[in-house]
């Protein structure tokens, strides 16, 4: 008898199927991927720590009852005017251009009603941002693209940004379609055209040029405003203490896990370094510095929950930046959108992108199926600025919550009380990268037992 | 009073910007004298008032950065990012300008008597530029709006990437930058530098439009394209 033949399945590993799909996407259009969002790929992350929480040791608040604070002040090392927070977690920037007006005005008015910051991004501040948002922080960029010395004045605070965690080393992407022609006014471009951003400074060039150009900052504000260095994490410890002795009154550490409109796969998922490690690198500078506390250090990249947000606390950041979280909040890959009353189906329109909900990442089309990513008039109109604030203000009241909620229970009457030691990892990369203990033990992996 | 000396020797380069950022909006001076600038950075920074102000010497980087209305004349040489981000008004730099001189300006005239380092003019966004002698490297490197007379030559990728900015030059052109190209002089051309040269003073009358290159962007670069060189 013949033996039945069998159809043999045995994948590669090294070639799987997302690597067929690369070779193949590469062959037929000899142009690399773009897309938004930020790595995809599995990394160490904030999930893999746990709080040890009190109980004999240590004495818990009463989780319902009992004050805890949050109010958060950046700024205090030079600007006369330090930002006041009421909470610890801001909005991190993103441009008008790759969100539309509506989303930029939800953004400000959510922010203001809970009492934090939001922040502009690569094409300059509009005027609906400024008006709703109470505390703006105004992007310096590298293109500088709309920057100009009217808003420098408006604004609450200066971000110079030296790089984002999607794409440290690399500068913004806005294709055609988006290049609306109020985006192309604002930032003095074409309409339509394929727009790539520089990503280097156009009048500075390093550490010692960037010290001049914050002082430049500075006398131009009268010394009032703020100034912060938001840099890409790659070399972190070194990057850190470069922004302080350059003069930076806040550094922003973004991981690679954070978000894009619009940047190369390549760039996303293979340069920079995981938000945890991160994180650690900035701390451990800021103290050998014995700038903490003085120079405060704002942590983005992959912050989705209230347990994100207490465990970049815990670990040394003095507030937290969401730009990805914050537009899965407003509808980002949701099924429907939500218009003139009622719940619409948003499924053909992701179909039509080549995706399904729970897996878009078109930002960078500007056909975003639920209005939040295009500069599209019918379909920016699938989120009003209404809707929009309503759910970010419950996002960020919800994160708050359990941040209160994980600090009382680790016996802290205030948010920035939480501290390392209540931190363990559940795996040994996690412990290695944060510089806690595994779980159970007193080891750190490369510090000894 | 009609002019106010700040001696930096003397007197905090805060005072100066603090006067100028203030006092200077409403008060009768209409000239503010900067003796013994010593290189400083940031002399008259971010000002927002038509007045006019003269450098006595040298000064460090960004002199007249983000300006608004005001006149800054440099009686010596400037550092890096002259002019940078100027809005309108105009910066006059009577001997060199570092790197980076008017680098990403949005409106004003920023006149460089002398020659201008590296990335002149980078960034450019509708600001108007008129150098007496050469520029550096990567100068006008992707000026988006905005014009660049060099009476001089001009060195290796000169308008890389460029977008819509314009760009005249009298001398040599080392090299040009990806998707910089030189193009027939026009009579639109040969009026605006009449207009940009007889702005930037008397000194600039000798040269005679018509022996100028216009440089522009082929705008090949403006969409993606896969068979285009990804060497640029
Ligand atoms: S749903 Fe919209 S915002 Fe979300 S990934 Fe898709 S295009 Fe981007």
């Amino acid at each position: 008898m013949e033996p039945k033949k069998i159809i043999t399945r045995e994948e590669s590993f090294g070639y799987d199927r997302k690597t067929l799909d690369y070779i193949r996407n590469a062959s037929a259009h000899g142009l690399y991927e773009i897309r938004g969002m930020g790595a995809k790929r599995k990394l160490p992350n904030f999930d893999d720590l746990v709080f040890l929480g009190a109980s004999l040791s240590r004495y818990p608040l009463e989780g319902y009852r009992e004050k805890c604070v949050t109010k958060t002040i950046l700024g205090t090392r030079f600007a006369k005017k330090p930002i006041e927070l009421e909470i610890p977690i801001t909005i991190a920037g993103m441009s008008f251009g790759s969100l539309s007006a509506n989303v930029k005005e939800a953004l400000g008015r959510a922010a203001s009603e809970v009492g934090t910051s939001t922040t502009t991004g690569d094409g300059g501040m509009t005027q609906e941002e400024r008006q709703s948002s109470k505390t703006l922080v105004y992007q310096c960029l590298p293109s500088r693209y709309g920057f100009n010395p009217d808003d420098v004045r408006k604004a609450d605070a200066i971000e110079v940004v030296i790089g984002q965690g999607a794409k440290p080393g690399g500068g913004g992407m806005l294709l055609g379609q988006k290049v609306s022609p109020r985006v192309a006014k604002m930032r003095t471009l074409p309409e339509g055209i394929d727009q790539r951003s520089a990503c280097r400074h156009p009048d500075w060039t390093g550490p010692d040029d960037l010290a001049i150009k914050i002082q430049e900052l500075r006398e131009m504000t009268d010394w009032e405003k703020p100034i912060y260095v938001k840099v890409g994490a790659t070399r972190t410890f070194n990057d850190v203490k470069l922004a302080v002795h350059a003069g930076a009154d806040v550094v922003v550490v973004d991981g690679m896990q954070g978000g894009t409109a619009a940047t190369q796969t390549c760039f996303i998922e293979h340069i920079g370094i995981p938000t945890l490690a991160a994180v650690r690198q900035a701390v451990n500078a800021l103290e050998d510095l014995d700038m903490k506390g003085k120079v405060q250090l704002i942590v983005s990249g992959g912050i989705r929950t209230g347990p994100d947000v207490a465990k970049a606390l815990a670990m040394g950041a003095d507030a937290v930046a969401i730009g990805q979280g914050v537009l899965i909040g407003l509808g980002c890959n949701g099924d429907t959108y939500f218009k003139d009353g009622a719940h619409h189906s948003a499924e053909k329109d992701y179909a039509a992108l080549g995706t399904a909900p729970g897996f878009c990442h078109h930002c960078h089309t500007g056909k975003c199926p639920v209005g939040i990513t295009t500069q599209d008039d019918i379909l920016s109109q699938r989120l009003s600025p209404d809707v929009g604030a309503k759910h970010l203000k419950n996002y960020l009241k919800t994160l708050n919550m359990e941040l209160t909620t994980i600090a009382r229970a680790c016996g802290k009457q205030n948010v920035h009380h939480l501290e390392r030691e209540d931190l363990v990892a559940l795996t040994v990369e996690a412990a290695a990268m944060a510089g806690l203990p595994l779980a159970g033990t007193s080891w750190i992996p490369g510090q000894g037992y | 009073m009609e002019s106010l000396t700040f001696d930096l020797a003397q007197q905090a380069l805060r005072d100066l910007n603090q006067y100028l950022h203030n006092e200077a909006k409403t008060a009768s001076v209409k000239k503010v004298i900067v003796a013994n600038p010593d290189g400083a950075h940031n002399i008259a920074v971010g000002l927002d008032c038509p007045v006019d102000v003269e450098v006595v010497g040298h000064a460090g980087y960004y002199a007249g950065g983000m300006n608004k209305t005001a006149t800054v004349t440099i009686n010596g040489s400037a550092g890096t990012g002259v002019a940078e981000n100027m809005m309108s008004g105009k910066v006059h730099v009577k001997g060199f300008a570092s790197n980076g001189a008017g680098a990403s300006a949005h409106g004003g005239l920023l006149v460089i008597d002398g020659d201008a380092g590296l990335r002149c003019g980078i960034s450019l966004k509708g600001g108007d530029i008129v150098v007496g002698g050469s520029v550096g490297s990567f100068s006008a490197f992707m000026a988006q709006a905005g014009r660049m007379v060099i009476c001089g030559d001009a060195g290796d990728a000169l308008g890389d990437s460029l977008y819509e900015a314009v760009l005249y030059v009298k001398g040599n052109i080392k090299s040009l930058g990806a998707d910089a190209q030189i193009e027939p002089l026009t009579e639109t051309d040969i009026s605006a530098l009449k207009e940009l040269l007889s702005a930037a003073g008397p000194a600039f009358a000798e040269h005679d439009p018509k022996s100028f290159k216009r440089v522009a962007s082929a705008r090949s670069l403006y969409h993606w394209n896969a068979d285009a060189n990804q060497e640029y």
